[in-house]
């Protein structure tokens, strides 16, 4: 399929937001007709690679970018998406850009409508010109009818199942008589398993009129049905290129997750035991915007450090958020072999468990309050710590000195950064806010504790103090910990088993000291051949 | 020295600064435009006194995150009812003045509720919605105070036998029951209502311990951060309703405290603007839309009682006009702009 002239080019492309580097060498090249699969972990440099291609005007304002694109022979450096659309570069972004009130047709041709000639054109320009809506709808139904999907042209958007919007957004990129290269970000995140067939069925046949395909995707699947080849990218490094027919499924998921791993943290040869089960799941639903979990089922043991893991959108972190009852919930839950209600906070938080938020900033912390209220909250409210009990525990008196040596306390164990216990919270780093989530958790005493997200946007020396926090307090407390996190190696350095979220599902459930790509191929959804075969054979 | 001066103007706040400079030249200025201080000051202190209450009925609200309690008519028509019911009763003295203030609080426990359920369902809003809440409940007690069945010759129309008059007196039942309680004078202009203070003392005690106690850090909790709050288990609605409660009962007893110094009870559109100076007062003391003190409160009154004290006898007497009006209208809706337009700088 490939020809000799290829359509993109790509060389030494490098990016550096605020001096972190997301991008570093990024070489590759695309043929006419050819369908390159992007695989990568969430945060490897997918999105900033296609925003560099499409001219994002975010890349500019952050000083652009290193290296150098060819696009069709020529060196190309687009400022904005117009030039790129002008260019022959097409995009359908993962969220939807239509206006829910146009029917189909007119957002396939918005402003590329065709036009008749009216009198009022003589005075006003060519902008008053008639639309003409027989040619526009046979537009559009040619644009629809290439995919190989029943729209009605004259639908409105807003009553569109998902799938159509998406076909809708495609068709808009074909239409441009001038595309060459259709760049699809998560096309089928939203789609059912047989519109995505048919997506990618038409994927398929637009690369046989000879459009160029750039297709990103989890579902490593879809990948391996429609890629011709892939790139798969990690920590911004193309770490792979390779025909698709040449390579196993296992290769591949060990390229995306697989690390120079830096296990030193791990104790060698501990012998970890566990008591009885603890904290049981049975058929969790939880209603978290962008992190519904559908049916989820795991048993977690007394003393144990249970990882979750997963990509992000997946449903990962809905889990705690359920367990603890901040978003809507239903299924069963039992600590200690007592059903937990759900849907109600404080009774999550009373039956002994805590959980220290993904959000920091919006859940976890009264930023303008003191470090000192931060960490005694929960325990004052919940448990009536801190509270001095007068007219015979009519009145009850919160114990400021008692709060003030607790704080002391956690700051010289945590090492929190910090003038004094009164500092507020806003005031900290984001490591030392961590910190002082985790104090809050830890003054409950609790016996389940909740961790979401305990590294994320904090640098790496307060990360390794925060995770070695968590397994002191552990070791020392027999604290159960349920970790929740994107950064698999992470969860591997102190986790003892690890459940991989999926679509709202649990994937598997594996100890820790399996290798990472029978993790990444959990993370990558149901795939039908066999890991040790050539995914498909050579052509 | 330099630095002294410019660490307690940056803790005290340029607006506070600049108002306190004001309200010394006013003072400076007194004698030389034959006003006399004592008298002023004496003036001043007792209009802090009788507004005292209700501005410190506003805390509860801006702590729990409701916002500046435009809403304050409600609770101050539940101090109406309860000063008018009393002199029906024709309780006199001391015992009257409790008696207002039971029924007052009663009243005001059960239309705080209503108002904090109300608040709860449009949160965000909860300041434009406060402002309503207190012209319409203001304009239906309008209606009321014709209707309701009072009978005493002291508070109804002489004419037509029925409905009560637009003001009301006291005088003969519980006038300056507390005011006059231990007061003092210092020469013939100089007059201290220590009773009015120490109440105003107790009422900023009670306001302070409930802050310190578990429900007064809940509710601090709740305004600061409802997300926070709510995943330590704490009812957020509930929290916001109290406070709202709260708020509406101080607004009832601090009328009653207006009232007993003033000397007359002001039906119909009387308590339509009250709402207006508490809300300025504190915020000329350094509040914020969700965090205040006390000393934001007793700040705050000081100032803004002093400077509508003192601007209709000095300036009056100055420009030989009648600007007392304006410079109040100016300072109370200026502050309010102020304050408003300034949402999240905190000053504590």
């Amino acid at each position: 399929m490939a020809s000799n002239e290829p359509i993109l080019r790509l060389e030494h492309v490098g990016k550096e937001y605020f001096g972190n580097r997301v991008l570093s060498d990024v070489s590759f090249t695309l043929g006419p007709g050819e369908i390159m699969g992007l695989v990568g972990e969430n945060g490897a440099g997918k999105t900033t690679l296609m925003k560099i291609l499409f001219g994002m005007p975010v890349i500019h304002q952050t000083g652009g970018y290193d290296g150098k694109i060819f696009f069709e022979g020529r060196e190309v450096s687009f400022k904005s998406p117009f030039e790129a659309l002008d260019a022959g570069i097409g995009m359908v972004h993962q969220e939807f850009s239509l206006i829910p009130g146009f029917t189909a047709t007119e957002n396939i041709l918005l402003n590329r409508e065709s036009t008749r000639y009216n009198l009022l054109v003589e005075v006003f320009d060519d902008r008053l010109r008639t639309l003409d809506r027989p040619v526009m709808r046979q537009r559009a139904q040619r644009a629809i009818s290439t995919l190989g999907v029943e729209i009605d042209p004259d639908t409105l958007c807003s009553e569109m199942p998902v799938g159509h919007k998406q076909f809708t957004e495609i068709a808009r990129e074909i239409d441009r008589s001038n595309t060459k290269l259709l760049v699809l970000d998560e096309p089928t995140a939203v789609l059912t398993e047989s519109e995505a067939e048919i997506l990618i069925k038409a994927v398929r046949n637009l690369a046989a009129k000879g459009m160029s395909v750039i297709f990103i995707s989890h579902r490593l699947q879809e990948v391996i049905d429609l890629c011709d080849k892939i790139v798969v990218l990690r920590d911004g490094h193309v770490v792979q290129e390779a025909k698709t027919c040449d390579v196993t499924v296992r290769q591949i998921a060990g390229w995306m997750v697989g690390r120079k791993v830096e296990e030193s943290h791990r104790e060698e040869g501990e012998v970890r035991s566990f008591g009885p089960t603890i904290l049981s799941v049975r058929n969790l639903w939880v209603d978290m915007p962008g992190e519904t979990v559908r049916d989820v089922s795991f048993q977690v043991r007394q003393g144990e450090i249970f990882g979750i893991g997963g990509l992000a959108g997946q449903g990962k972190l809905g889990i705690a958020n359920g367990i603890m009852g901040l978003y809507p919930a239903g299924g069963a839950v039992e600590l200690n072999g007592k059903p937990i209600r759900l849907n109600d906070p404080e009774g999550s938080l009373r039956a002994g468990m805590a959980f220290v938020s993904e959000d920091r900033r919006g859940v976890g912390l009264l930023l303008d309050e003191g470090i000192d209220w931060n960490m005694a909250f929960t325990a004052m409210q919940i448990q009536e710590k801190f509270i001095r009990p007068l007219l015979g525990g009519l009145v009850k008196w919160r114990d400021d000195r008692a709060i003030e040596e607790c704080a002391n306390e956690y700051i010289k164990a945590l090492e929190i950064k910090c003038t004094g216990p009164k500092q507020r919270a806003v005031e900290l780093s984001g490591g030392n806010q961590q910190k002082v989530c985790l104090a809050k958790a830890f003054v409950v005493r609790p016996e389940v504790l909740f961790v979401s997200e305990p590294t994320r946007g904090i640098d790496v020396g307060a990360k390794k103090l925060v995770l070695d926090t968590l397994r002191r307090y552990n070791r020392e407390y027999g604290t159960t910990i349920v970790m929740t996190s994107s950064e698999l190696e992470e969860l591997r350095s102190i986790c003892d088993r690890i459940a991989i979220v999926d679509e709202g599902r649990i994937a598997g459930v594996l100890p820790a000291q399996t290798p990472s790509e029978e993790f990444g191929l959990l993370m990558m959804g149901e795939i039908k051949v066999s890991t040790e075969e050539k995914v498909k054979a050579c052509e | 020295m330099n630095d002294k001066l410019r660490s307690f103007i940056e803790a005290a706040g340029w607006p506070r600064v600049i108002i306190g400079l004001f309200l010394l030249s006013l003072f400076v200025a007194a004698p030389f435009v034959g006003v006399r201080v004592d008298t002023s000051l004496s003036d001043t202190l007792v209009r802090v006194g009788m507004n005292g209450v209700m501005v410190l009925a506003l805390v509860p609200m801006v702590q729990s995150g409701c916002g500046l309690n435009f809403g304050l008519p409600l609770g101050i028509i539940a101090g109406l009812v309860g000063a008018v019911t009393s002199i029906e009763m024709d309780v006199r003295g001391l015992p009257g003045f409790l008696v207002a203030m039971a029924i007052a609080i009663a009243l005001a426990v059960v239309l705080g509720y209503a108002y904090g359920l109300l608040l709860n369902r449009v949160k965000g809003d909860e300041m434009m919605i406060a402002t309503y809440v207190g012209f319409s409940s203001v304009a239906l007690m309008c209606m009321a105070w014709l209707l309701l069945p009072y009978k005493s010759p002291n508070m109804i129309w002489g004419y037509g036998g029925s409905g009560l008059r637009t003001t009301i007196s006291v005088q003969g039942y519980w006038l300056k029951v507390l005011s006059d309680f231990m007061s003092f004078n210092v020469g013939p202009y100089f007059y201290f209502p220590t009773g009015m203070f120490l109440f105003f003392a107790l009422m900023c005690f009670l306001m302070w311990a409930f802050f310190k106690t578990k429900t007064g850090t809940a509710m601090t909790a709740v305004g600061s951060n409802p997300e926070f709050a709510r995943a330590c288990g704490i009812d957020v609605d509930r929290m916001r309703i109290v406070s709202v409660v709260l708020s509406t009962v101080f607004g009832a007893i601090g009328i009653l405290v207006y009232q007993q110094s003033f000397g007359f009870i002001q039906l119909y559109m009387g308590p339509f603007y009250m709402a207006f100076p508490a809300v300025a007062a504190i915020l000329l003391g350094g509040a914020s839309v969700n965090k205040a003190s006390l000393l934001n409160v007793i700040v705050g009154t000081f100032l803004f009682q002093g400077i509508l004290t003192m601007t209709p006898s000095v300036i009056n007497s100055i420009m030989q006009t009648d600007m007392s009006e304006v410079i109040r209208i100016i300072v109370s809706n200026g502050m309010i702009l102020y304050a408003l337009t300034r949402k999240v700088q905190v000053k504590r």
